[in-house]
C-alpha cells in the first residue's frame, strides 16, 4: 500500500475547497500517510493508533444523519457511464453480472451491491463524511473526501473517494479487493480485463485457444491454465471441449481459419465449441498436460470420405469393453466397488483398550457396506479379504485394478497416544516427487490411437505402482463426499480430511480414499463400536457417500 | 643457483605432499602431531527433536540438546539416538519403546538411510495417525538439523519395507513434512 505523499496532497487539494470536513478527521488521515511505508517502530505506532482513532472517530459519526447540503462536492450527483461489458461474479453457487458505472475513467461499484452481494452492513457517517461497512465483526470506513479507507485499522489507498450518486455510494472496483478482501471470510479476486469477479473457491482456468496451422489440415490448440479435466467430444461438424471448472477466462480467436470456421463459448459457460467447415473431416483430439497446463490439440483433416460415430474420448480412461458389449446393456459407468477391510490375519491393526481389533472391525463394516451396495445401488462389490487372513497392500489395490473397480475403498480404525483423539478421518493419496513425476510422465508419454470404427482412444502409460497418481483429483473429490456424509452421521475428528503417501492407495487405478473410521484408543468410540447401531449407521454413512459419488461419477464420463 | 633453488622448492614440496597425504590417509604416524582439539565430552549442539503434541494430533518441535560430535553422519547418529530414547519428563514419544539404531548413513545426492531395529514395526500401536507421526518425527528429525539431508530412506532391519506399520509408504525416501508439526505458540 505504497502512497506517495505527493498523490495524497494531491487529492486532498482537489476536495480541499469544498471541504466542510473536521479538520481532526483531515490531520489524522495525513498523519497517517506520511510513513506509508513504515512497518515499525515509532512512526508505524503513530500510523496504527491515527488509524484507529480515525476508524473511532468516524464510527462514532455515524449516528448522525447525513445532511446532503453538507456533501463536499465530490459526493454530489455523479454522473457514470455504462462500461464496455458488466463485471461477471462468479461464486461456487453460481454467475451473475453486477452493474458498474464509469465516471471520468473511474470504474465504479455501488455499496448497496455490494451489501446484498456479500452480506456487509453499509452505513452513513455524517461527522467524517464517508460510509462505515461491517462484516462479522471487522469494519471498513471509507472516505468521502480521500481516495482511500481504514480497513480494520489499517489504511489503504483506492484511485478515488467515496463518490455519492443520488441516494446511492458508489466506489471504485479496487475497493473490493483492497479493502473488501483483507476482510472478508473468502477469496475475492478481481481480473479487470477479464471482467471477472470471482469469490471464494471458484476455478476459472485461463482458456487460450489459437489456430496454429490454419492448412488443411487445419490444427488448432487449446491450452487451459492451470491444469483441468478436460472431456473433449470430436464429432462431424464440430469439436466441444468442457472444462471442469466453475467458469473460463477466455481468449479466443476473433476469426475462424482453415477448416475451423469459428471458435466460441458453448451453451454452458465451461464449454468451447470449434464449428467446422462442411468440407471438414472427422476432426481428431488429443490431451496431455506438463508444467500445470493442460493442452487441447485438435487436427481437422479436409474431406468427409468416412463420417464415423462420435467418439466421447474421455469414456475409456481403461480399456474399452469390446465392440460387441454394446450389443449387451449400456455401460452405467458405475459398475464395481471395491472394499478393503484394513490389516487380516497377523496383522491385527490398532488394539483398543477393550480388545477391539482394528481387522475384525474392518471386516465387520465391509460386509454391512457389501449388503447395501449389492441391494440398494445394484453394483458389483468384491472385497479384498471376506475372512480373517493376511493380505499384502499391493494385492489389495491388484484386486481393484483386476476387478476394474470404479471405487475403491480401504477401511481402517486409528489408534492415538492421546485417549481423547476420537472420531472418523478421511485420506486421499498425498503424491511425493517421484509420483508427481509419474504423473506428468504418463501424461507426456500418453498415446492417442485410432480405433476400429473411428475417433481415437488414449492410453495412458503409469508405472503400475503409480497408477493412482492419474486419479489424484476424482480421488479428492471422493475424500470429500466421503467427509461430508460420515460428517451427517458420526462424529469427524478435527482433522477431517487428510493427504498423505498411503501404501494401500498407490496402486489402485481408480478413484480411492483410505477411511479412519473411529478411534479405537478413544474407550467410548470402542464401546460404540461394539454396538449394532453405530455400525448400521457408519456402513450407512459410506453407502451415501458412495451414492454421491456415483453420481458424480456418471456425471463426469457423460460429459 | 636458480637450479639450486629449484631442487629445494621441489624437496620442500614433495615432503608436504608426503606429510599432507599421510594425515590424510588417517593411520597417523609417530611424527603425526597429535590431534588438535579431542571434542570435549561435554560439547553439546542444540537440535529439534519431535514430540506428541498433548492432544497427540501433531508433532511438537523441542530444542534439546544433544552431544556434538564431528561431521554430517556422526552428528545424524547422536540426533537419532536422542529422537529414538524414551521422551524427556512430560513428553511422549511417538517412537515405539525398544527401537534401536542400527546404521545411518548419507549418500552423495542428500538421502539419509535410518536403519532401525525391528520394534519400530512390532512394537507399534498401529492406526494411520500415529504411524505419520513416528514416521515423520524420524523424517523430520534429521531433515530439521542436517541442512544436508534433503530426504530419508527408512529401513528396518537393514532391509527396504513398505510399511512401518501398513500405512505409510515408505518405499523411497521421504520428504520433510511440516503440516504434522505444531509450531510452538508465541
Amino acid at each position: 500500500m505504497a502512497f506517495p505523499p505527493a498523490d495524497a496532497s494531491a487529492s486532498r487539494r482537489k476536495a480541499g475547497p469544498a471541504d466542510p470536513r473536521p479538520t481532526q478527521f483531515v490531520l489524522v488521515f495525513t498523519r497517517a500517510t506520511i510513513r506509508d511505508d513504515s512497518k515499525t517502530g515509532i512512526i508505524g505506532a503513530l500510523r496504527r493508533t491515527a488509524s484507529f482513532i480515525a476508524a473511532v472517530l468516524v464510527l462514532l459519526g455515524g449516528s448522525v444523519a447525513w445532511h446532503p447540503g453538507d456533501a463536499p462536492a465530490s459526493l454530489l450527483h455523479a454522473q457514470g457511464s455504462p462500461p464496455p461489458a458488466p463485471l461477471m461474479l462468479i461464486t461456487r453457487e453460481g454467475r451473475r453480472a453486477v452493474p458498474t458505472t464509469v465516471v471520468s475513467g473511474q470504474e465504479l461499484i455501488g455499496l448497496d451491491d455490494l451489501a446484498t452481494l456479500f452480506q456487509v452492513t453499509v452505513r452513513e457517517d455524517a461527522l467524517a463524511g464517508g460510509v462505515t461497512l461491517s462484516y462479522r465483526g471487522r469494519t471498513i470506513v471509507a472516505s468521502a473526501d480521500q481516495p482511500m479507507a481504514s480497513v480494520n485499522g489499517r489504511v489503504v489507498t483506492l484511485p478515488s473517494p467515496v463518490v455519492r450518486s443520488g441516494r446511492r455510494f458508489l466506489v471504485p472496483v479496487e475497493f473490493l479487493t483492497r479493502a473488501l478482501a483483507p476482510i472478508y471470510d473468502q477469496r475475492i479476486e478481481l481480473r479487470r480485463p477479464q471482467r471477472l469477479l470471482l469469490v471464494g473457491d471458484v476455478r476459472v482456468p485461463r482458456v487460450t485457444a489459437r489456430i496454429e496451422i490454419p492448412g488443411p489440415p487445419t490444427h488448432a490448440t487449446i491450452d487451459v491454465v492451470p491444469q483441468s479435466t478436460v472431456a473433449i467430444v470430436a464429432e462431424a461438424g464440430r469439436v466441444l471441449v468442457r472444462i471442469d471448472a466453475d467458469a473460463l477466462d477466455l481468449s479466443l480467436p476473433a476469426a475462424g481459419g482453415g477448416l475451423i470456421e469459428q471458435v466460441r463459448v458453448g451453451d454452458q459457460q465451461n464449454t468451447v465449441v470449434l464449428a467446422l467447415n462442411p468440407a471438414a473431416g472427422m476432426p481428431r483430439v488429443a490431451q496431455a498436460t506438463a508444467d500445470g497446463a493442460t493442452r487441447v490439440t485438435i487436427d481437422v483433416p479436409s474431406g468427409a470420405a468416412a463420417t464415423p460415430p462420435p467418439t466421447d474420448t474421455t469414456a475409456a480412461p481403461r480399456p474399452s469393453p469390446p465392440p460387441d458389449a454394446s450389443l449387451t446393456l449400456p455401460r452405467t459407468g458405475f459398475q464395481t466397488v471395491v472394499i478393503d477391510p484394513g490389516h487380516g490375519g497377523d496383522d491385527r491393526g490398532a488394539k483398543g483398550g477393550g480388545g477391539l481389533e482394528e481387522k475384525a472391525l474392518t471386516l465387520d463394516i465391509a460386509r454391512r457396506l457389501r449388503g447395501l451396495l449389492e441391494s440398494r445401488m445394484g453394483v458389483r462389490v468384491v472385497l479384498t479379504r471376506d475372512d480373517d487372513r493376511a493380505v499384502p497392500l499391493d494385492q489389495r489395490a491388484a484386486v481393484a485394478n483386476s476387478s476394474k473397480a470404479d471405487l475403491f475403498l480401504s477401511l481402517h480404525a486409528n489408534a492415538s497416544l492421546s485417549p481423547s483423539m476420537a472420531g472418523a478421518e478421511v485420506y486421499h493419496l498425498q503424491l511425493d516427487s517421484e509420483g508427481e513425476a509419474a504423473r506428468r510422465q504418463a501424461e507426456a508419454d500418453a498415446v492417442t490411437l485410432p480405433v476400429l470404427g473411428g475417433g481415437t482412444r488414449r492410453l495412458d502409460v503409469i508405472r503400475w505402482d503409480l497408477a493412482q497418481a492419474r486419479h489424484v483429483s476424482e480421488s479428492a473429490r471422493l475424500a470429500s463426499l466421503l467427509a461430508e456424509e460420515l460428517g451427517k452421521q458420526v462424529k469427524m475428528s478435527p482433522r477431517g480430511v487428510q493427504q498423505a503417501p498411503l501404501r494401500v492407495l498407490e496402486g489402485a487405478d481408480t478413484a480411492a480414499a483410505v477411511i479412519e473410521m473411529l478411534y479405537v484408543s478413544n474407550a467410548d468410540q470402542e464401546k460404540a463400536a461394539g454396538t449394532e447401531d453405530f455400525k448400521n449407521t457408519l456402513a450407512q454413512a459410506l453407502y451415501a457417500a458412495i451414492a454421491r459419488f456415483r453420481g458424480f461419477s456418471e456425471d463426469q464420463s457423460s460429459r | 643457483m636458480q637450479i639450486a633453488v629449484l631442487v629445494v622448492t621441489l624437496g620442500l614440496l614433495g615432503w608436504a605432499v608426503t606429510v599432507g597425504l599421510e594425515r590424510l590417509a588417517g593411520p597417523v604416524s609417530d611424527v603425526a602431531p597429535p590431534p588438535a582439539e579431542p571434542p570435549q565430552p561435554t560439547a553439546h549442539i542444540t537440535a529439534t527433536l519431535f514430540y506428541a503434541t498433548p492432544d497427540g494430533m501433531q508433532l511438537l518441535p523441542l530444542r534439546r540438546e544433544v552431544a556434538l560430535a564431528d561431521g554430517v553422519v556422526a552428528q545424524g547418529r547422536q540426533i537419532l539416538v536422542a529422537q529414538l530414547a524414551p521422551s524427556p519428563e512430560g513428553q511422549r514419544s511417538v517412537i515405539p519403546a525398544g527401537t534401536q539404531l542400527r546404521a545411518f548413513y548419507v549418500t552423495d545426492r542428500g538421502d539419509a538411510f535410518v536403519d532401525l531395529s525391528r520394534e519400530i514395526s512390532a512394537a507399534h500401536p498401529g492406526g494411520t495417525l500415529n504411524e505419520l507421526l513416528t514416521v515423520y518425527a524420524i523424517v523430520n528429525a534429521v531433515t530439521a538439523n542436517l541442512p544436508a539431508v534433503q530426504r530419508v530412506q527408512l529401513l528396518v532391519d537393514g532391509m527396504e519395507v513398505d510399511t512401518i506399520a501398513g500405512h505409510v509408504d515408505v518405499r523411497r525416501p521421504l520428504t520433510k513434512d511440516t503440516t504434522l508439526v505444531r509450531e510452538a505458540t508465541p
